[in-house]
């Protein structure tokens, strides 16, 4: 074979918001290896965390990954409260499980929008984030943040959702379940999306248990593994949902997993909203002194797959040993399955298809070979030929 | 009114660097492309390439890494090029200001013109400081 040609994509790349750089090894048209190197968002959170007191840590896990803010911060409560043997009031639990999954909406929904831009059918990004807005205006309503929302502590959840916030949250999601229905029916009846997304980036099951690979990743390809049921935390016990799988595992089926999850997360909400109904207000939190010497691990799950929070604490203030393992860490590995003997113009759907989070990892492309000083492929010109694809699917149709 | 103030009243064309950042400006920073803010209408957008921009906005902590990279996309920019820092990383390194591989803040690196603090900047934010940022240029 002769010399493959190198695409990079990354690290500062339109393609992806954050800095990572892949390599594709391409043979004419076809890739036929992909490498990936991290490391440009790398901020040393595990060794800035044995330095923050417990309480200050949250801030810090918060900020692992802005999109899954609530997730590490959920992952590292369940891991001290194991550690420290506290039970957490109900109507806690209840607000935690509210925050989780309005979070897993506006993350869903934001990836149905990249996806849809990166198939360069920009009307599916602009509704799918417009449909997102009232999410963080319910955001904004209760935690006093867009993004990055403090309500997770040690013992509880820092703010309380009084009763006539409820209404409003109810009105708000009734009206968004009608938005998710417009955007369901727009996505999964359009041809153009058929034709681009299904049978590219198959992930078999097999593949899954090699590369353990977790989140909507798994269960599109049949392998339905959630943290939520598996080993389940919070108020997620105390209601009723289930888990969203589906055969194909291609991005078709990555889509639909998560469109579906979307409804759930509502149900979800809305249950919990009756529930904290029935509650009276106050008690969200109990008093936790000292947190004594252990090891605790935590799980939960974020809306890319699971989160792992190891700590190990010696009776003082502060961590000792804080290991995380982010869900995008493992889902990346699965790109040498899903790309590799694809086009290229499908290569940036496959990449996008894991919703790769790579501030939880650790972004994509400079269009110049480091060495050589040659202009090579871009990410314009990745992005240009993926649109020209479905351009040409759609004049076909 | 010289031509390079000239080129900085209208349509201000944007190229976004995000550095070792938590993600949160980065979605800000799209969220003000989409239909809520929609800051296209005043003739701003988000190029894929530094070579074809006005502006440079800066978000997140800059690591070692980073850094290098930086400085190259800054020496590739046509000048003049105006620098914003985005959110608390972009403008002090924020809460990873004591890690240890933080090689920042931006503007230790590169001159910057505009500070939008936040984590992260709300658009209106963001909207308001590239509109400081315009009223700032000489008349």
């Amino acid at each position: 074979m002769s010399k493959p040609t190198i695409i990079p994509i990354g690290p500062y790349h339109p393609l992806q918001e954050e800095p990572e750089l892949f390599k594709l090894y391409c043979d004419g048209e076809i890739v036929r290896d992909i490498k990936w190197e991290t490391g440009y968002n790398h901020r040393g959170i595990e060794k800035l965390s044995e330095s923050k007191t417990f309480d200050q840590v949250f801030f810090l896990v918060e900020r692992v990954c802005g999109i899954c803010s609530t997730s590490h911060p959920f992952a590292f409560a369940n891991c001290m409260e194991e550690i420290a043997g506290v039970e957490v009031p109900d109507r806690a639990k209840y607000i935690r499980t509210i925050i989780g999954e309005m979070e897993r909406i506006h993350s869903h929904l934001l990836w149905v929008g990249l996806a849809g831009h990166f198939l360069g059918y920009n009307t599916v990004f602009m509704w799918s984030w417009k449909y997102r807005e009232p999410v963080l205006d319910l955001f904004e309503m209760i935690t006093g943040n867009r993004n990055s929302y403090a309500m997770f502590k040690i013992g509880g959840v820092r703010r309380d959702i009084p009763d006539n916030m409820i209404p409003v949250m109810q009105k708000e999601l009734d009206a968004l379940k009608l938005k998710l229905n417009l955007l369901t029916g727009a996505v999964m009846d359009d041809p153009v999306i058929h034709a681009r997304t299904k049978g590219v980036g198959i992930l078999t099951r097999e593949d899954i248990i090699d590369f353990a690979a977790v989140g909507p990743t798994a269960r599109a390809s049949g392998v339905a593994i959630d943290v939520r049921k598996d080993d389940p935390y919070a108020a997620y016990p105390l209601v009723n949902w289930k888990v969203i799988t589906s055969e194909a595992g291609d991005v078709f089926a990555k889509t639909e997993v998560r469109l579906l999850e979307m409804y759930e997360s509502v149900s979800i909400i809305e249950q919990c909203l009756e529930k904290l109904k029935k509650e009276k207000e106050g008690g969200i939190d109990v008093r936790v002194k000292n947190v004594p010497e252990g090891i605790g691990t935590g799980r939960a799950e974020a809306p890319r797959g699971e989160v792992f929070h190891f700590v190990i604490t010696d009776g003082g203030y502060t961590p000792v040993r804080h290991k995380i393992r982010a869900p995008s860490y493992v889902n990346i590995a699965t790109f040498k399955k899903s790309c590799v003997g694809q086009s290229i113009s499908d290569a940036t759907i496959s990449l996008a298809a894991v919703d790769p989070c790579y501030c939880c990892t650790e972004r994509m492309a400079m269009a110049y070979d480091y060495h050589t000083r040659i202009a090579m492929m871009g990410t314009a010109d990745l992005l240009r030929m993926s649109r020209e694809k479905t351009d040409n699917i759609r004049s076909s149709l | 009114m010289a031509f390079k103030d000239f080129i900085f009243k209208k349509s201000l064309w944007l190229f976004h660097f995000g550095g070792a950042s938590c993600n949160n400006c980065d979605i800000e920073i799209l969220d003000c492309l989409t239909p809520r803010y929609d800051v296209e209408r005043f003739g701003m957008q988000l190029v894929g390439s530094i070579r074809h921009a006005d502006v440079l906005l800066v978000n997140g902590s800059i690591n070692k890494k980073d850094k290098v990279r930086l400085l190259e996309i800054y020496h590739q920019a046509p000048k003049p090029i105006l620098v914003v820092a985005i959110g608390a990383c972009g403008c002090t390194g924020g809460i990873f200001a004591e890690g240890n591989t933080f090689a920042g803040p931006v503007d230790k690196i590169i001159p910057v013109d505009v500070y939008i603090p936040g984590c992260p900047p709300k658009p209106e934010a963001i909207i308001g400081g590239i509109v400081n940022l315009i009223n700032k240029q000489p008349a």
